[in-house]
């Protein structure tokens, strides 16, 4: 019975069936149409996002480094060049474990403790699939070494690229200066995207301050690349312009020469030619070799260097700031002429000090004896303190203050080196200003012979002597001489620019003045006599001793006994031939104790360097 | 022998060699359709590489003489065998979760020693069949103790499967369950009823879920949330997709493929090869033989001659189709990313010979029929 009851009927069934497998059917239709309006959504309505989006992905943009320019000396010899150097790289996302790496690497190359560092820096902070630098400057021998075990390091690679080298080492650095790794300091000044394929920038001297110049285009590659980041092919490329070449005014032969001539010394000597301002050798001492820098100096090597006494980093040229001495007395003494406060006749007597009228204090003469009844040729030949002392009261000192401004004391010359200071001229307005103090007339008298506040660039008192030796005629103080384009042979002379000249009411008063400074030289009594001795051609100069530190009235000034620290400092400043200036010399050795017998021989040596060499 | 068979009844031989071979020509030629497109595309997708078409193609050649030989054995010794697959399914399903060998983070393989067997794929034919075998002798439409049963066939093995954990099967077995549950005529209030039920209980599947489970839910609501971790393959495979346009960038020249920026490209996602290298109309070349398998599937349910046949081949063909519509509504960021391969087409795995059983059997209930009187 309950069998009857579930009897099948099949006509009924098959009418279900296929009423149900029509609904199913329709319902799969549905989700069809579902499907494919989302597959005409993707590919027709938002193809062109997705094609987009598809490029992005397989297209990256690669920048190409331009090359850096060349730098040369004036006459063609190479102070900084390109060579091809080859460095390590890791791409991290095909490395498993970074660490054993590095360690297996170790045992074939040789990785310092600021590799190290640097590497995991820049591990950080670097995009997806990007090689990250672990050594620079392979040896031919690890390059060798590590292509046999390269099976060893998926990942690891090793790229050819140019390195800054400067094959002459330390000569010049000063006013070379160098390239490092561009940091992230270095990276909010510099243009990104003209460097985002550039590792290294100038650092200081003229790679830093021609940066501009030397960089060069970067250029760009469209490569097709994997999902990995692996380039399969150049699609376009615009090649990098690469940086102009520079040519120094600076002669590299005479650059050695004067850092040899000052080797046993901490100081500066600027040799320039009056004419066109053409820096011909810019030393500052000691030196030291800048290609470490390129690629990260040792920690413990860069250490050394900074806190060295002699302070090699330190550009002394630009930089240092040292009182003049007696290298001021041919411009305060021009200043007298000038301002009709003394004659070439008038005399003064020197009894060996000077006091202030009203005052016993004793301004002292550096000789104890005095120098008799002198002129102003006498003053400035013998170095007469005395005469000085009187000239500068005379004058006071807002004339001595606006008559050196025009020489450029206490102002920067303007060389387009970064860096440079202004040195010091003081005035009472200065002095108020900047330490609330009235002017004493004590000061006045002590500015007369470069001393006090006053105080000087090398740099400074070679063009402030070039515009004496151009009478008036005042230039700009120049390192570049010519730019070279890339690939065009042609050199294009850099413009020579001139500051204001300055014009005396009596032109005869620059002859007097010089003619001064030719005794100080060649006369029987000038201070720098001996360095003048057998000299083929003339000679106008003068010596200068600075004090460090002030001595007490009555003290007497022992070389010996004094620390070499607080030893005078050495200057002496010349132009030579003196009927055709060719070259402007200013040298400062830095507690030289004298500039008649220390600064002087110096400045001989370099103008023997520059005139007697150069016609031979 | 010959006069004794009554006028409508023909002998085999007289039908066509179709008969004789107990192969459904349209179906194979459909299905030899789609798998010569999917070599193409898994070339392009595996990087040219002859050696994995080689296999596939193995695995392809294995795939059809499985099916030939199904095609073989009767209905009848189909439906006689039912009860003793889906007891020996269940036992194989218990035995994964007790001491299956995990692999990829699931439990799903069963290490026979000679090879490595996944029962989960054994119960994508043994639930429908079973569910069929139940209800052949029942009056359709099923009374509610029947549909409990019924339900209770399909679900002890779904929720074992989901448990491994392989959501993708879980899911695909469920549906081809309920597939003959539906065809059976389950009434329109009942399904109401479960779809509401399902709704409710959507909280608390979440509740179950695996964290990475919850990830991809996440993720395909919102795959810009995570780019470049969970979000990628969606994002990548609809660029390629997309970028595809009508006409597709060539065979073989599809970048995001070609590239490696489409992941798992030879399995899961070669739909977005697809997509990518032969565009809009290549994806309708595939969907015409997708179609006309289901369709010709759903025929030959219809004229099928008994309820078991009847409902087992529309299950089949219907499952089928949810292969497809999972996979790729999975790849065009329609549905959730669940591991469920494209059927015919994506590289590896043993669901290609279960996907040919099925058809086997199809074939079997198309060809042992008996010619009735008309």
């Amino acid at each position: 019975m309950l069998r009857q009851l579930t009897l099948k009927d099949h006509f009924l069934e098959y009418h279900l069936f296929s009423s149900r497998a029509i609904v199913m059917l329709l319902f799969c239709g549905l989700l069809l149409l579902v499907l494919f309006s989302r597959l005409l959504y993707l590919q027709v309505i938002e193809h062109e996002h997705f094609t987009t989006l598809s490029e992005d992905n397989r297209v990256k943009l690669r920048a190409i480094a331009p090359s850096r320019g060349l730098i040369f000396d004036r006459n063609g010899i190479i102070l900084a060049e390109n060579l091809p150097s080859y460095r390590l790289e890791i791409t991290a996302e095909q490395v498993d474990d970074i660490p054993s790496t590095l360690a297996a690497l170790e045992e074939i190359i040789h990785i310092r403790e600021v590799d190290r560092n640097r590497f995991e820096k820049l591990l950080k902070r670097k995009p997806r699939f990007e090689a990250v630098p672990l050594r620079f400057h392979l040896s031919d021998e690890e390059v060798a070494r590590f292509s046999v075990n390269r099976h060893r390091f998926p990942g690891v690679d090793i790229q050819a690229g140019l390195a800054r080298h400067y094959p002459l080492g330390s000569l010049g650095v000063h006013a070379l200066g160098y390239v490092g790794r561009i940091d992230e300091q270095a990276l909010k000044t510099l243009d990104s995207s003209n460097y985002s394929g550039t590792t290294h920038a100038g650092k200081t001297g003229v790679e830093k301050s021609f940066e501009n110049l030397l960089h060069g285009t970067v250029g760009l590659e469209h490569v097709e690349t994997t999902a990995q980041g692996r380039v399969l092919r150049v699609l376009r490329r615009t090649p990098p312009v690469p940086g102009n070449n520079l040519y120094l005014t600076l002669d590299s032969r005479l650059q050695a020469d004067v850092e040899k001539a000052l080797i046993d010394y901490a100081g500066s000597a600027i040799a320039l030619d009056p004419k066109t301002g053409d820096i011909l050798a810019m030393a500052s001492m000691p030196t030291y070799d800048p290609n470490p820098f390129v690629n990260g100096i040792e920690y413990a090597d860069y250490t050394a260097l900074r806190e060295d006494e002699r302070e090699p980093l330190f550009n002394r040229a630009l930089r240092g700031q040292y009182p003049p001495g007696s290298t001021v007395k041919p411009f305060i003494g021009l200043a007298g002429l000038e301002q009709g406060i003394t004659g070439y006749k008038s005399s003064t007597y020197c009894p060996g000090f000077y006091t202030l009228p009203g005052s016993s204090r004793k301004y002292r003469d550096w000789k104890r004896s005095g120098h008799g009844t002198v002129n102003l040729d006498d003053a400035i030949a013998q170095s007469c303190d005395v005469y000085f002392y009187d000239l500068a009261l005379s004058m006071g000192i807002d004339r001595i203050h606006d008559f050196m401004q025009r020489f450029g004391f206490g102002k920067q010359t303007g060389i387009e080196i970064q860096g440079e200071l202004a040195g010091l001229m003081p005035s009472p307005g200065w002095k108020r200003a900047r330490r609330g103090e009235p002017w004493f007339p004590g000061e006045t008298i002590i500015t007369g012979i470069g001393q006090g506040f006053f105080l000087t660039t090398p740099l400074q008192l070679a063009t402030a002597t070039a515009a004496l030796a151009n009478r008036g005629m005042r230039i700009k103080p120049n390192i570049i001489q010519s730019e070279q384009l890339a690939g065009d042979s042609t050199l294009l002379v850099r413009e020579r620019q001139r500051d204001e000249a300055i014009a005396m009411n009596n032109p005869a008063h620059w002859d007097a003045i010089i003619d001064a400074m030719v005794h100080v030289v060649h006369g029987e009594r000038g201070t720098a006599r001996r360095s003048g001795l057998d000299s083929p051609y003339r000679i106008a100069g003068k010596t200068g001793t600075a004090q460090v530190f002030g001595l007490k009235e009555e003290e007497e000034y022992d070389a010996e006994a004094i620390a070499e620290k607080l030893r005078d400092h050495a200057l002496f400043i010349a132009f030579a031939p003196v009927d055709d200036p060719q070259i402007v010399v200013a040298v400062v050795v830095e507690n030289g104790g004298s500039g008649a017998g220390v600064a002087a021989p110096i400045a001989r040596a370099i103008l023997d360097s520059y005139l007697l060499d150069k016609e031979s | 022998m010959r006069q004794r068979i009554p006028s409508g009844h023909m002998d085999a031989s007289k039908r066509g060699w179709q008969y004789q071979l107990h192969i459904d020509a349209p179906l194979l030629f459909a299905l030899i359709g789609v798998s010569i497109l999917g070599l193409m595309v898994l070339y392009s997708a595996g990087g040219e590489d002859t050696g994995l078409i080689q296999r596939q193609l193995a695995r392809l050649g294995l795939a059809f003489a499985g099916m030939f030989a199904i095609a073989q054995i009767t209905p009848r010794v189909l439906q006689r065998l039912t009860p003793w697959v889906f007891v020996i399914g269940i036992l194989l399903l218990l035995a994964v979760l007790v001491m299956g060998e995990v692999s990829g983070g699931a439990q799903r393989w069963l290490d026979l020693y000679i090879v490595r067997f996944q029962p989960s794929e054994m119960m994508k034919l043994a639930v429908p069949m079973m569910v069929a075998w139940y209800l052949a002798d029942a009056r359709l439409p099923p009374n509610r103790y029947e549909l409990l049963a019924g339900g209770v066939i399909i679900v002890v093995p779904a929720l074992m499967i989901a448990k491994q954990p392989d959501l993708g099967t879980s899911v695909l077995i469920a549906s081809s369950g309920f597939f003959v549950l539906f065809l059976a005529g389950l009434q329109w209030r009942l399904l109401g009823f479960l779809t509401a039920l399902a709704a409710a209980g959507t909280p608390l599947l979440w509740h179950f879920m695996h964290d990475y489970q919850r990830v991809r839910v996440i993720t395909f609501l919102n795959p810009e949330r995570d780019p470049l971790g969970s979000g990628y393959h969606i994002i990548q495979s609809k660029i390629a997709i997309g970028s595809g346009g009508l006409f597709g960038k060539g065979w073989l020249n599809g970048t995001q493929s070609q590239l490696d920026f489409l992941p798992e490209r030879s399995t899961d996602f070669i739909f977005a090869v697809l997509g990518e290298e032969f565009g809009f109309i290549g994806i309708l070349l595939l969907f015409a033989f997708y179609i006309f398998i289901v369709v010709r599937g759903i025929l030959i349910a219809t004229q099928a001659q008994d309820t078991f046949t009847r409902l087992l081949a529309g299950s089949l063909a219907l499952t089928f189709f949810v292969y497809i519509i999972v996979n790729t509504g999975m790849v065009t960021g329609l549905l959730p990313v669940v591991g469920l391969p494209l059927p015919m087409i994506s590289y590896g795995g043993t669901s290609i010979v279960t996907l040919m059983a099925g058809f086997g059997m199809l074939m079997s209930i198309h060809t042992h029929r008996k010619l009735l009187p008309t």
